[in-house]
């Protein structure tokens, strides 16, 4: 990597400071992104503000929602008591991502600010009507994934906690892409009082997105078997060696009949 | 006297005495060791795959931070140092020979690979040579690249040297009676089979530190290789023009090879070169991108396959017709992979009147392919036993009973094969026989049915596999076009006190020599294994020794320390018949004693081994002192270990993913010396062959770009991916090596393939799936499943 500043403030407001105070400073959650970039000498920051000492790791219970600190780690997330009583489906998502030493590493606001097709995470805040508490806002979860790798996030905001709405039931299964593990499929299938959201992640060229049809099967009969007629469109599905856009299709439906029970 | 408390001796599975280290992490690999004054080398790669270079400009690369060298093909060309040479030529078909094209260590001219290396920059550290790498400015003019090796002839020429990109045309067998065979048989099974292309991925990646001694003017080089003394060899004969005396090359412990490591790379080359250019200690670490990018991979064969049958579903006539994929410049032994080890391999287990191979190697702008865990063979196998399942389901035979009719019969050895290979011993239906009692193959149907109710698809398959090991000997490996001789060494050294050390010209990189070798002396000389020391990797410290590869390292590594071992005890009888008064006819040596037979007169071993250091009361007047003997053993024959692999998958329709769920493996190897270590390797193996077959694939595009340049896209078997494994043996003791030992280190990886393509392609049969190719990802089989359905509906 190319040589670069590392400061650890200790709150948000030292962190906006100090990267103001850069040319071009990126932000550190977890690195499981940013550093294998920056090691393969992909990326050239004029310096790196870690924010892991800015007091974001908290997981508490908001009545109708889960409230989880941005920098929470996997693995806490995975090993909650609140998340697991509350939403297990998320804390099941936490405890499949990568490996343990990821898990160890990285962090809710990192993996939804990074928004990259294939990780986990964007498809529980899609699903669980989550909304993203930055810095300056609140951001719904339909508004804040804009396309692959990109979001709402403006320049200088900071994640610094997430609420997912409880549902009645939740699931996340998700096909791990052979090699890397990371999601070819994974789908995220919320079911609310006002009706059942399907998130799918790893699939869509615009990355994390919602699936209308299966929802709308899905609220009149939360049932593995009210997919069953529905033909999936594998137009917009991402193509690669691993699979198909039709491939990736048939897994999409096969995944969220996995995922309803 | 040596009290003899304990002996791990040939046969017990000791645990690997080697393993502490590595467990707890104190491993002292290459990059390990750091000299002082050391600096870092880094290689700037041609990212296209095949160019002209117009122009290098390294001006403002010399001048960047802490830069002490920058060079390119111009500077090796100036000190007429010579590149890495081809170990294995074969004639060609029109009487010409292989074509050898330079193979300069930094490009010159031309670049034919993405990862050729172009310049290497030297520099204090690794990141200032990478920064300072990046102001290299290259000018390259663009040629088409070739990448499909089927029709690379019809591609642009990437060697001045090697028309329409054929390195060579080479033939064996009679392909006049084979082609009578095929006319005048009752059946011809036709298939064509794809052997996929592999990355090697040794944990620890290449790595080499050189150090020039300017006072002697020797070099020092610590590298990963399986064979330190080939690589002085051919450094110091052929790359530097020096005596090998002056180059002490050292492989340390070594993160795995699997055949990658045994070829001189130009790395190593370079890294020498510029030690003594510069004057200090020069190092190169490859990191994983570049392992994946200049590491020889291994494969990439389609075979053509013809066989023909009689009336009696009896074989009579086998052809196969190869092109193979070596890559951008000729490596050491990828010549001698698809031909004397593939071709020769094609009777398997069978008896085949008439064989006939034409195997056609191309040059591609790929890197480099060689021998990669089982070289030639699991090629050999792959196409040879996905044809013999596909004939016994033409034929409505069951797989096993056609094998059966088919296999030499076990009076018949020794049996001389149509493709040169003449098999010393073997007796192939026990195990064929206890493989299918292992995984209980007469109850499979009832097993299908009861998975076919969960909506699964179950199959079964199998190979029955022969493997030619311990490549032998030296004159028939020359008189096939090998350029190096094919013994092993060891020196065994007796201690004044009794223990032993023992010189050996193998290398380990993961084998468990240091347990295996010594269990071999130790029970020979009925001492306890801890007083055995294995010594290896050391040019300065062991004579001369070929190294470990085509698992040859018990057949004929062990089989020189065990001749060694030999004429240590018979100095010892002569030492002791004279402490004992006695004639040395009348010396017995057994369990670490020499005893006057027929009376209680003995000498302990340790007692021997002091008289011959402290030759107070010793026969020098016709003895030397010591206790010290060299054996350089050359093998009469190649070992020919065989065995029967059967794999059971279930096979979901949903998302086409492949599970395997049991597997047998019953396999001879001669005699076990350490049955524990034995059953690692096929473990091993077999994983790497279930890698092969369901997960990996080295896929380049058609601009020459490797697609699978990390594990991100290169999928490597992991343990979740793989069943328990059943492993037993059956056991023809190797007839002329005095251990009766064959080798155990590749046969998973060759067995395991088409076991489990075979197991695929029966569990999809019911759809009518006749084919798959590897690897069978779980994309290909749904949609192989998909297709098949379509054709139903129509």
């Amino acid at each position: 990597m190319y040589s670069t500043k590392y400061i650890k403030p200790n709150s948000t407001s030292e962190a906006l400071e100090a990267i103001k105070s850069m040319g071009e400073g990126k932000f550190l959650a977890g690195g499981m992104t940013l550093i294998p970039t920056l090691k393969q000498r992909l990326a050239s920051p004029d310096g790196l503000v870690d924010i892991s000492g800015c007091d974001l790791d908290s997981i508490s219970d908001e009545v109708d929602a889960i409230k989880i600190g941005a920098m929470t780690k996997h693995a806490s997330v995975g090993e909650s008591g609140l998340v697991k009583k509350a939403i297990p489906a998320l804390a099941k998502l936490a405890d499949g991502i990568g490996d343990r030493q990821v898990r160890n590493r990285g962090t809710l606001g990192g993996s939804v600010a990074n928004n990259d097709p294939s990780a986990c995470y964007p498809s529980a805040v899609l699903a669980l009507k989550a909304i993203v508490h930055t810095n300056t806002r609140s951001i719904e979860a339909d508004e804040f994934f804009t396309g692959m790798f990109e979001t709402l996030l403006e320049e200088n905001e900071i994640i610094e906690a997430i609420s997912f709405s409880k549902p009645a039931k939740a699931n996340y299964v998700k096909f791990p892409n052979p090699a890397s593990r990371y999601a070819m499929v994974g789908v995220f299938v919320a079911q609310f009082n006002d009706g059942v959201r399907v998130a799918v992640t790893g699939a869509g060229e615009g990355g994390v997105f919602r699936h209308a049809e299966m929802e709308a099967a899905l609220s009149s009969n939360y049932n593995a078997d009210a997919l069953s007629a529905l033909e999936i469109s594998s137009e917009g599905l991402i193509s690669d060696l691993h699979a198909s856009p039709e491939y990736r299709a048939n897994l999409i439906k096969e995944m969220t009949k996995r995922a309803v029970v | 006297m040596n009290e003899v408390t304990k002996i791990d001796g040939i046969g017990s599975s000791v645990r690997r005495t080697e393993d502490k280290k590595f467990l707890t992490g104190k491993g002292r690999y290459t990059d390990d060791i750091n000299r002082p004054g050391q600096v870092q080398a880094y290689f700037l790669r041609s990212d296209v795959a095949h160019a002209e270079i117009k122009s290098i400009d390294t001006k403002a690369a010399q001048s960047a931070p802490g830069v002490v060298g920058v060079f390119t093909g111009a500077d090796i060309a100036v000190d007429k140092v010579g590149g890495p040479i081809c170990g294995w030529v074969v004639p060609c078909r029109d009487g010409s020979s292989t074509k050898e094209p330079p193979h300069p260590l930094l490009a010159q001219g031309k670049v034919r690979f993405v990862g050729d290396a172009v310049a290497v920059v030297v520099a204090e550290t690794m990141e200032q040579a990478k920064s300072a790498a990046e102001l290299i400015d290259v000018d390259y003019n663009e040629l088409t690249p070739v990448v499909d090796f089927v029709n690379a002839d019809k591609g642009a020429q990437i060697h001045e040297e090697v028309p329409n990109n054929c390195y060579f045309d080479w033939e064996l067998g009679d392909e006049g009676a084979t082609n009578k065979a095929i006319e005048r048989a009752a059946k011809v099974v036709k298939l064509s089979v794809r052997n996929n292309r592999l990355v090697p991925n040794a944990m620890e990646p290449r790595s080499a530190l050189a150090e020039y001694d300017s006072l002697d003017e020797s070099y020092t080089l610590h590298t990963t290789s399986q064979n330190p003394h080939l690589t002085r060899l051919v450094l110091a004969a052929f790359m530097f023009a020096i005596p090998e005396s002056k180059l002490r090359v050292i492989a340390p412990d070594v993160g795995g090879g699997f055949g990658s490591k045994i070829y001189v790379y130009i790395e190593e080359a370079v890294c020498v070169w510029a030690s003594k250019k510069i004057g200090r200690p020069v190092k190169w670490t490859a990191d994983r991108t570049q392992a994946f990018l200049t590491d020889c991979h291994g494969r990439d064969h389609v075979n053509d396959v013809q066989l023909a049958l009689d009336e009696n579903n009896k074989i009579i006539g086998l052809r196969v017709d190869t092109v193979c994929n070596l890559g951008a410049y000729l490596s050491a032994f990828s010549v001698v992979v698809p031909t004397i080890l593939h071709g020769t391999l094609l009777s398997g287990q069978y008896d085949i009147p008439a064989i006939y191979t034409n195997v056609k190697g191309m040059a591609t702008n790929t890197v480099n392919v060689d021998a990669y865990r089982g070289a030639g063979r699991p090629e050999a196998t792959y196409l040879l036993e996905r044809t013999m399942e596909t004939a016994a389901k033409e034929v409505g035979m069951d797989p096993a009973e056609f094998r059966r009719i088919n296999f030499i019969p076990k009076d018949a050895f020794p049996y001389q094969t149509q493709v040169a290979l003449q098999y010393d011993i073997g007796d192939y239906e026990p195990h064929l026989d206890k493989a299918m009692e292992m995984i209980d193959y007469s109850n499979f149907e009832k097993r299908r049915a009861e998975a076919a109710k969960r909506g699964m698809y179950r199959g079964i398959g199998m190979s029955s596999y022969i493997e030619a090991c311990g490549l032998a000997p030296s004159a028939v490996v020359g008189a096939l076009g090998g350029r190096v001789g094919q013994w092993e060494s060891a020196s065994v050294r007796v201690n004044p006190t009794g223990t032993i050390s023992v010189f050996t010209g193998s290398h380990s990189h993961g084998q468990g020599h240091a347990t295996t070798f010594a269990q071999i002396v130790a029970d020979k000389l009925g001492i306890p294994m801890e007083n055995v020391e294995v010594i290896h990797g050391d040019t300065d410290k062991t004579p001369f020794g070929m190294g470990s590869y085509g698992s040859r390292s018990l057949a004929s590594g062990g089989s020189a320390i065990s001749k060694a071992v030999d004429k240590i005890i018979n100095k010892s009888k002569k030492i002791a018949a004279h402490l004992l008064e006695a004639s040395e006819d009348d010396i017995d040596f057994k369990d670490g004693k020499f005893v006057v037979g027929g009376t209680d007169k003995e000498k302990a071993f340790g007692e021997i081994a002091l008289a011959a250091y402290v030759p107070h009361n010793y026969p020098l007047e016709t003895l030397e002192p010591g206790l010290e003997e060299n054996a350089f053993y050359d093998p009469t024959n190649f070992v020919f270990p065989s065995g029967t692999h059967i794999a059971e998958v279930e096979i979901d329709p949903a998302t086409g993913v492949v599970e395997v769920v049991d597997w047998a493996a019953c396999d001879d190897f001669g005699n076990l010396v350490n049955p524990m270590i034995v059953e690692g390797q096929v473990h091993g193996g077999i994983a790497q062959g279930i890698g092969q077959a369901l997960l990996e694939d080295a896929h380049y595009d058609e601009n020459g770009q490797l697609l699978t340049a990390s594990y991100m896209d290169y999928c490597m078997p992991r343990a979740d991916d793989l069943p328990s494994f059943k492993v037993g043996y059956t056991n023809t003791p190797c007839t002329h090596n005095d251990l009766g030992v064959k080798g155990c280190g590749e046969a998973g990886a060759i067995a395991s393939p088409p076991a489990l393509i075979n197991a695929v392609i029966d569990a999809l049969s019911p759809l009518g799936v006749t084919d798959m190719s590897m690897p069978a990802t779980p994309q290909k089989v749904w949609k192989a499943i998909q297709e098949s359905q379509s054709v139903a509906a129509e």
